[in-house]
């Protein structure tokens, strides 16, 4: 019982964690994985998809499903303790009073049919010989801890009753109710909104400085780990990359691969200057969306799903439209290709009004659409050539010269026309939005949307990505409609901006304006909120003053 | 043939290290090749095949005329003239079974053809365009409050006995469980981004239809085609035994049962040999498809 202030005490060591299948693959699923974590300290462990960033977490928690992951080496040391070796009960005991964990979907996290109050409560009952009374107060203390409004109400309330950032911060409260000596945070920011997701890093940190807990945070995302992390951990393929302090890894990373993740993330200072002479491809003009209908009896509750809408996007030029959910992005959107029906307003597409058009097919040919998911947007039964030449078919192309333009246009964006007989679960997700803007490309249509393209992919896949869409632009001169919650992305390949907020645009000019200029004040706390403004990750070090 | 002006790729063709060749699961040819890998599919299947190929090949499989009336050999037992012996008209027991195996697998799959094809016709009306789904869904409830059976007995009372009324009666009320199930499936894909991302590519309400909503639909189908498929030939032996069926002259399992249930304590046989056909034919068809269900749908095979 020791307590010298100058060695704090290690709360977790892992060491040369090896964590495989359950009949033994070809290679463990993570190797040799060593780190510490100490009393109030927060280590991120920062790796793309697959890196084994949440297995080795879950392995932490003794949480790794049974009969298909195991550990099948080294040692977990919990405040000493191994918990690779534990009973099962100890491991219940463990987890709620020495580690607990926070996940990346509120909603899931939590039990949709019980109040929220009695779900922290639950855990206190489980855990403590206290009296109803007593439990209530400290459930209440830490609604009041995670800085809840009115937390009598919120005790009673239901999870769907809550705004996401409301429900990540009822998880954090029963995660942290028993105090536990370590916090695992598995991707909880990556569900919400840049404004949301800086409170809740935020309440993090205050909630850790006052119990000295140690925090291991797992995220993809670097401008969070900036924000957060005293060390960072990097992981790649099952393996432990790199680890040092934040700075150290931010400003000097010692491995190739760590200086590629950390390039790829992109900077807020924005690169593109505008598009002014060229003849208007799209035209939005006074758009709005509304939902529900009035008369027939029904209360005359109208959502304004886009208001009063206006922008243009000029030939060769990148017009990005930012928000976040719910600003009506992506209504603006689907309008544009009529996915969604506009209430009011035109959308000029090369001069010609297509927002009450009948012939649909015409407007289809000249704009196409790429969808945030490509897992989903690729139908899985067909094969790439099948999805390629859909649409050339479509418009009444004989197969052999549409199969000739698929293979073409496939090599454009970066992949062997050889793959066009494989189907699409053959291909890792940044591999399948290529597919899919290559399907949009050979449409050759005159304008793109890209709904939150980039956002599903990795950040080393997102950059190239985005590469590809700038050197698409140069060579074809098209015309793209970008949507994205992410400022940084947008700072990367946007002329214009458009920023959105409750279905009204609030602000647009050129990149360089709207993001170092901010006029609207909205505009200005999405800037101000998103992780990490002062770091320029491409060149390694503080981004000077714009 | 190709225009030159998109032929330089712009980025250099990516290696392709994490493609695979793990079939994926649920797809049909994955399907069969596991269905034919455990032994209780294996066995089902043999015994369908040989009861479809005693029904194709019923006249060279040394039957007599099954409705041959000899009035002099009333209800003898096995012999060589007859292997199964006759029954109460003379008539040979064995040619009939074989015979009545043609009438059992029609019903069956007339039945499943009838109900599948109206079903997806229902199930891709309502479930795909919208408008529809009100009034023929109320229709299609109205039709499943009534029990089979008893509206199969009004169908055939109301326009006689004949293998097409039976097929019918059999029939209509199983559309009403396909058109729910393919309702179901295309309401789940119907918002799929890829749906979407076809609609933009200008594809047609009908190419829609066979490209991207009716393949979702084929796995469970086939699992549900195999119930319908030994439902109705259970139903079709009801209704025969109730006298509500196949005309009694022709020879049919249910038929079988229905005459020989008179002499039952007299020659238990009778019953026997058509029953044994029917429950042999259901169980192995109903294993086929619980196999099938297994593959395509694991969740629901560790439940059960």
């Amino acid at each position: 019982m020791t307590d010298i202030a100058s060695a704090p005490k290690v709360v977790l060591s892992v060491e040369e964690l090896r964590v495989d299948l359950v009949p033994a693959g070809e290679k463990p699923i993570v190797r040799n994985i060593n780190f510490q974590v100490m009393e109030g300290e927060t280590v991120c462990i920062v790796g793309e998809s697959g890196s084994g960033k949440s297995v080795t977490s879950m392995a932490v928690m003794g949480l790794l499903p049974k009969g298909s992951l195991a550990v099948t080496g080294g040692r977990i040391l919990l405040d000493g303790e191994d918990i690779t070796r534990v009973s099962a009960t100890r491991m219940r005991e463990l987890r709620a009073a020495g580690v607990a964990m926070v996940f990346q979907e509120p909603m899931t996290a939590l039990n949709p049919v019980q109040r929220v109050g009695e779900q922290i409560d639950e855990v206190l009952r489980l855990h403590r010989k206290w009296s109803s009374a007593e439990r209530k107060k400290s459930v209440l203390d830490m609604l009041e801890r995670v800085h809840l409004p009115d937390v009598q109400r919120i005790y009673r309330s239901y999870p769907h009753q809550l705004s996401g950032g409301q429900r990540q911060r009822i998880v954090i409260a029963m995660a942290l109710i028993l105090r536990p000596r370590l916090l695992l945070a598995d991707e909880p920011t990556t569900a919400l909104d840049v404004t949301t997701q800086k409170q809740i890093l935020r309440l993090i940190r205050e909630l850790q400085d006052e119990e000295r807990t140690a925090v291991v945070f797992v995220t993809h995302d670097f401008g969070v780990v900036s924000e957060i992390a005293d060390r960072i951990v990097v992981m790649n393929r099952g393996e432990l990359v790199e680890t040092g302090s934040c700075d150290k890894i931010l400003s000097d990373p010692a491995d190739d691969y760590t200086r590629m993740l950390v390039s790829s993330v992109p900077s807020l200072i924005p690169r593109c200057g505008p598009i002014e002479k060229t003849p208007k491809v799209l035209d939005v003009v006074g758009l709005s969306k509304t939902y529900g209908k009035k008369g027939f009896g029904k209360s005359g509750n109208l959502v304004h799903a886009a208001n009063g809408v206006n922008f243009t996007v000029r030939k060769g030029e990148i017009t990005g439209i930012i928000g976040e959910s719910g600003s009506g992005k992506s209504t603006v959107a689907r309008c544009v290709i009529r996915l969604t029906d506009p209430s009011e307003g035109a959308v000029l597409v090369n001069g010609n009004d297509i927002a009450s058009t009948n012939n649909l097919k015409a407007v289809r040919k000249k704009v196409q659409y790429i969808f945030q998911d490509p897992y989903r947007s690729l139908n899985p039964r067909r094969t790439i050539a099948q999805s390629l030449m859909e649409g050339l078919v479509n418009y009444g192309m004989a197969d052999a010269e549409a199969y000739a333009k698929a293979a073409e246009t496939l090599e454009l964006v970066g992949l062997p026309a050889g793959v066009m007989g494989r189907y699409p679960h053959q291909f890792s997700g940044g591999q399948r939005q290529r597919i899919a803007i290559a399907r949009a490309l050979v449409m050759k249509p005159d304008l793109l949307i890209a709904d939150e393209a980039v956002s599903a992919l990795d950040v080393s896949v997102q950059a190239q990505v985005l590469d590809l869409f700038e050197t698409i632009r140069k060579r074809t001169g098209i015309a793209v409609l970008f949507i994205t919650h992410d400022l940084r992305v947008a700072a990367q390949i946007c002329n214009s901006i458009v920023v959105m907020q409750r279905g009204q645009v609030v602000e647009a000019g050129t990149a360089a304006d709207v993001l170092s200029a901010p006029q609207h004040p909205y505009t200005q706390t999405l800037i101000a909120a998103a992780p990490a403004p002062g770091w320029d990750f491409q060149n390694f070090r503080p981004s000077r003053a714009v | 043939m190709t225009t030159p002006t998109l032929t330089e790729p712009s980025v250099p063709a990516q290696d392709l290290p994490e493609m695979t060749t793990v079939p994926e699961t649920g797809t049909v040819k994955a399907t069969l090749r596991a269905v034919f890998s455990t032994w209780a599919a294996r066995i089902s299947l043999i015994v369908v095949v040989l009861i479809v190929a005693m029904a194709l090949l019923a006249p060279w499989l040394g039957t007599q005329d099954p409705v041959q009336i000899a009035p002099g050999e009333r209800l003898q037992g096995s012999s060589l003239a007859h292997f199964l012996g006759t029954d109460s008209y003379g008539r040979d027991v064995y040619s009939r079974v074989a015979y009545g195996a043609r009438i059992s697998l029609a019903v069956g799959a007339g039945t499943v053809v009838i109900s599948v094809l109206l079903g997806i016709f229902f199930g891709v009306l309502t479930g795909y365009f919208r408008w529809a789904d009100l009034i023929v869904m109320r229709f299609m409830d109205g039709l499943m409050a009534i029990p089979g059976i008893l509206l199969a007995i009004a169908l055939v009372a109301i326009s006689g006995a004949t293998l097409t009324t039976v097929l019918i009666a059999i029939a209509v009320p199983e559309i009403p469980r396909v058109a729910r199930m393919v309702r179901a499936v295309i309401l789940g894909v119907r918002t799929e981004p890829y749906v979407e991302a076809a609609t933009c590519l200008g594809t047609g309400i009908w190419a829609m239809v066979w490209r991207h909503l009716l393949p979702s639909t084929l796995a469970p189908l086939l699992v549900q085609g195999t119930y319908i498929f030994a439902s109705a030939i259970m139903t079709e032996s009801i209704l025969s035994f109730l006298g509500a069926g196949i005309p009694p002259e022709t020879p049919s399992w249910g038929n079988m049962m229905a005459e020989g249930r008179v002499y039952f304590l007299l020659k238990p046989e009778l019953i026997l040999y058509p029953g044994v056909m029917v429950s042999l034919t259901v169980l192995s068809v109903n294993m086929l498809g619980d196999v099938l269900r297994d593959q395509l749908d694991p969740r629901m095979a560790k439940r059960l």
